[in-house]
């Protein structure tokens, strides 16, 4: 049995007078104990709120979840507040993109660490907060019994998003859910969280979703590799693989498109035309399409569904060739 | 560029719904489907609209003492005309009809509030921009000078201002309050600015080489405004009230042939107690009326206008 | 001659703090002393970390800011000696492209008003027909077509407002554009199309660029030369192919390694190099090298104590290490450095 399985998740953004708009369409991937599953998609593609609809975050008013997401067999969409409440931070933890506002700018780290500990480990105050301090020790944070004692805008960036991830890991979860941990960061931060991510999941049975707009990131952590666009994963594939040969339009388009380190000076980017829209619907055809630079008439008129294509999944109905050796 | 081309065809397609419409547009549609809005703006309109029709939708001549009424007040015994007939709400305390000093009363009353919050709003407009374009010491002075202004209470300033003239009437009731209300824009104006000040366009009109009039005058001001009239929506509610409390203190209008809101009020507080109360229910529940009307207005446009509720 | 010479840039901010007089209790170092030179036709990609005052450099460069100390001469002409209207006046020849389009374009402007201000502020724009096909001429140029002009800036995608932005700084025909993060705040997808553009129309109108990014791909990708910062200095400047194959300054190596590159075996094979700590406060640097205190190869001389000059180390290749020549040679290797803990922020 898979870790995490989620099936057909669907979220829909319903506002009175409004059009409804579905932001994740669909959606299925499973997540095995100690892996790390990467979502990778540019803004819109539901990479985010699908980690919320996972989590149960999302708000109560104004949306529709349907699907499934079954965590170590237990359905989280059919729980109530309280069972959610009690798996958050035991089972499931979150590490968010701005750790300045995700963290309580009253409390001091340390107490925010032993919270955690005290709700779901039931452990003391005090006994919680030396915890604390081995914890902040060891994602790395400097001097951690005097931290302890600090509040969050004390600490630079890059602690606190250390912090944060002390937090998410208090109670071993089983699952860590990382959305976009790095993108507010410096580039020589982002280095050193990402180290630290692979260094504490490595070995351990937790598995990681890491979402995340950055190819770069994903290619140096991720086993499996999730591109969303539009609400829907459009291609899936081990990363060795998937990075190799890209097989759907837009994949092999964000690879183009991205000014790379190592390639030579002066070789013109290939983009992809257009930008993301606000409400494509798949209804009337591929979401694609418009952009495509593989388009052929089926395109826009049938939407193609994610199949199995010589161990890719692949939601494309002209996909880009293999060239022969590759792969 | 070819590639450009084809980019442009399918935001086109997204987007020819709101072609070309400003902010403000697009802040007016959002508001046109709020509930708050719309209940005061109704009550707002409604307001207007009595207040300029109001001699002629008064059934009485609201500074004629009626006989009929009069016979039916005994003032020493407090006892006043009651409900009859076309008098819907009676006779006031000298006999005149009740009902049709109240309509009229709103034309003295949005003249008021009206004027007042005109000439504050230009104070303020003149000391904001000031204040907000030049920085320094001008910037400072000004500041100063409407933080003065500010600490005193708005009513007791109000009193003092309107004592300066000697005599009462309904212009220096709308001198008075006007002053209370400049301080209010100055600081709002200025605030508004400074951050325009600092805002990537200004510093990128810099950029181009723009003239420092024309920075202040086509970049920051018309940025900084939206609030502002906001705000004056509001500020109309707080002159009215003003203006009714300064006419309730005495320092209004002393001659009641044309009535007001607050003076009526005045007048009935002596037979407050008596158990007369509707002389001054009347009156006040109007004010309150009017003020939340204006008042529903201005904050849903505030919420409106807040670029956090843009979707 | 260069066509823009810096020299010896500084700008500190007063820290100020008090309730009636202000006190002025610290200065933030945000640019300290640096000194380049950019030629007519060429790229110069300013690349470095978020407080290593790049973007201030930009500003103060254009006496957006003004410089505490040291000149900017462009084509000749010190802009330090400006007054006020000559410089108004000059700054037609230097335009500048903003990170966020949304912001730095006037929302309540249409397309139209905000291309024609800069034209009219310097007038460019006194005909009217000439106007209207300039217009035209500048939108076909940045890949917008003639209906833009009645729309606002909020009606784009964020890629097309970068265009308008960029057909704003073109309209006033300038010499050299600084471009501060121009494609920072865009989807990947659409990072490309700018970045082709800004190409395509260096190309077309032979401008000279200084880009401003944190992402040292983009950088790369654009810039014929580079020059790294780290706190408020130049550390290293070089040509991008050179940068690339030999980075010479402990600061370019860690940085260079620590860019994610989409490429599982690179990913999987390459050595990192990671930093320890964080970016020091500008307001507090470190004496002697201002990167001392996370540097892998720093020694127990000078390193500490002396501020490294930016010196040729070999033809077009300036670095600031006292120990280039021991590190480039492989007789110093890195070490572990110990997490200074420094609070860095106030």
């Amino acid at each position: 049995m898979s870790l995490l399985e989620v099936e057909d998740l669907t979220v829909t953004f319903a506002q009175k007078g409004e059009r409804p708009f579905t932001a994740v369409d669909k959606v299925s991937f499973t997540v095995e104990p100690g892996q790390t599953v990467g979502l990778v998609g540019e803004s819109g593609c539901g990479k985010s709120v699908t980690s919320l609809a996972i989590m149960g975050l999302l708000p109560k008013r104004g949306n529709r979840v349907s699907g499934s997401v079954r965590f170590a067999g237990t359905e989280l969409l059919s729980l109530s507040d309280r069972q959610l409440r009690d798996r958050r931070g035991s089972d499931l933890a979150m590490v968010f993109q701005d750790p300045l506002t995700s963290l309580n700018p009253v409390v001091t780290i340390g107490v925010q660490v032993a919270e955690v500990l005290e709700r779901h480990e039931g452990l003391k105050r005090k006994a919680a907060l030396a915890k604390a301090a081995e914890l902040l020790d060891q994602v790395g944070i400097p001097d951690p019994h005097r931290r302890v004692g600090e509040y969050p805008h004390q600490l630079s960036g890059g602690m606190r998003q250390r912090a944060l991830i002390a937090i998410a890991l208090a109670c071993q979860p089983k699952l860590l859910i990382a959305d976009e941990p790095t993108t507010a960061l410096d580039v020589t931060i982002q280095a050193q969280i990402l180290a630290l991510l692979r260094q504490l999941v490595a070995g351990t049975d937790t598995a990681l979703i890491m979402i995340t707009h950055d190819l770069g990131v994903v290619a140096g952590l991720c086993d499996e590799v999730n591109v969303l666009y539009a609400g829907r994963v459009v291609e899936r594939g081990e990363r060795h693989e998937l990075f190799a040969a890209p097989r759907h339009p837009y994949t092999n388009g964000l690879l183009a498109s991205i000014p790379r380190l190592d390639a030579p000076r002066g070789e013109r980017l290939h983009p992809i035309t257009g930008s993301v829209g606000d409400n494509i619907p798949w209804s009337g055809g591929c979401a694609f399409a418009p952009r495509c630079s593989n388009e052929i008439g089926v395109c826009t008129e049938t939407a193609p569904e994610l199949i199995d294509t010589e161990g890719r999944l692949l939601r494309c109905h002209n996909p880009v060739a293999l060239v022969k050796g590759e792969a | 560029m070819v590639l450009t081309r084809k980019k442009d065809r399918v935001d086109a397609l997204a987007s020819t719904s709101t072609e070309g419409m400003s902010l403000a547009a697009s802040a007016f549609r959002r508001l046109r489907r709020s509930p708050v809005f719309l209940t005061g703006a109704v009550i707002t309109a409604l307001f207007v609209l009595i207040a300029l029709f109001s001699p002629l939708l008064a059934p009485h001549d609201p500074a004629t003492q009626i006989p009929e009424l009069i016979k039916q007040t005994v003032r020493a015994r407090n006892q006043f005309a009651p409900p009859q007939g076309s008098y819907l709400l009676g006779g006031d305390q000298l006999g005149r009809d009740l009902f049709s000093r109240l309509l009229v009363g709103s034309q003295q009353t949005l003249l008021v509030g009206v004027l007042a919050t005109l000439i504050g709003l230009t104070g303020g407009l003149i000391l904001g921009t000031l204040a907000g374009a030049t920085a320094g010491w001008v910037d400072t002075t000004v500041m100063r000078f409407v933080d003065v202004l500010l600490s005193i209470p708005n009513l007791l300033l109000a009193v003092t201002i309107s004592a300066l003239f000697l005599q009462a009437n309904q212009f220096t009731v709308i001198v008075a309050v006007a002053i209370v209300q400049i301080p209010v824009f100055a600081r709002l104006l200025r605030g508004t600015m400074l951050a325009q000040r600092a805002s990537d366009h200004v510093l990128a009109a810099r950029a181009l080489g723009v003239k420092r009039s024309g920075i202040v005058f086509r970049h920051m001001l018309p940025n900084s405004l939206g609030p502002v009239f906001v705000q004056a929506t509001i500020v109309l509610a707080t002159s009215i009230i003003d203006a009714a409390g300064l006419s309730f203190l005495g320092l209004g209008n002393p001659n009641d042939d044309s009535p007001e809101w607050g003076q009526m009020l005045s007048n009935a507080q002596q037979y407050i107690t008596s158990g007369h109360a509707d002389l001054a229910f009347w009156p006040a529940c109007a004010i309150v009326v009017v003020a939340l009307g204006f008042t529903l207005m201005g904050e849903s446009a505030r919420d409106a206008l807040d670029p956090k509720n843009r979707r | 001659m260069s066509l823009v010479e810096v020299d010896d840039l500084k700008v500190h901010f007063p820290i100020r703090q008090g309730v009636f007089f202000d006190r002025t209790i610290g200065h933030v170092y945000a640019v300290d002393g640096v000194s380049l030179s950019i030629e007519r036709g060429e790229t110069y990609g300013l690349v470095g970390e978020s407080g290593c005052g790049k973007s201030t450099l930009g500003r103060a460069m254009l006496r957006l800011v003004e410089p505490t100390a040291g000149t900017t001469t462009v084509d000749g002409t010190d802009l330090g000696s400006l007054a006020a209207e000559p410089l108004r006046r000059f700054r037609r020849r230097l335009q500048m492209i903003f990170q966020d389009p949304l912001s730095s374009l006037d929302p309540r402007q249409s397309v139209e008003a905000l291309l024609t201000e800069g034209m009219r502020a310097h007038d460019l724009a006194t005909d009217k027909a000439a106007t209207a096909r300039r217009l035209r001429e500048l939108l076909d140029a940045v890949g917008l077509g003639a209906n833009a002009l009645r729309k606002y800036p909020h009606e784009f995608s964020g890629g097309q407002r970068q265009r308008i932005g960029i057909a704003r700084a073109l309209a006033l025909d300038p010499d050299v554009i600084i471009a501060d993060e121009p494609v920072s705040a865009l989807d990947v997808s659409v990072q490309a199309q700018v970045i082709n553009l800004l190409d395509d129309l260096q190309r077309e109108f032979g401008l000279t660029y200084l880009v401003i990014a944190h992402d040292l791909a983009v950088v790369r990708h654009i810039s014929d030369r580079i020059g790294v910062m780290y706190l408020g200095g130049v550390v290293e400047e070089t040509t991008s192919e050179q940068l690339y194959r030999e980075p010479l300054h402990p600061y370019t190596k860690a940085l260079l390694s620590a860019i994610p590159v989409p490429d599982p075996v690179t990913e999987d094979s390459r050595e990192q190099i990671l930093l320890t700590g964080d970016l020091p406060s500008p307001s507090a640097p470190p004496p002697g090298c201002r990167f001392h205190t996370r540097c892998p190869w720093r020694q127990e001389t000078r390193c500490a104590e002396e501020r490294p000059e930016l010196v040729e180390f070999a033809p077009g290749h300036r670095v600031a290490c006292h120990y280039a020549k021991e590190i480039a040679a492989g007789e110093i290797v890195p070490h572990v450095v110990p997490v200074q803990d420094s609070v860095s922020s106030a």
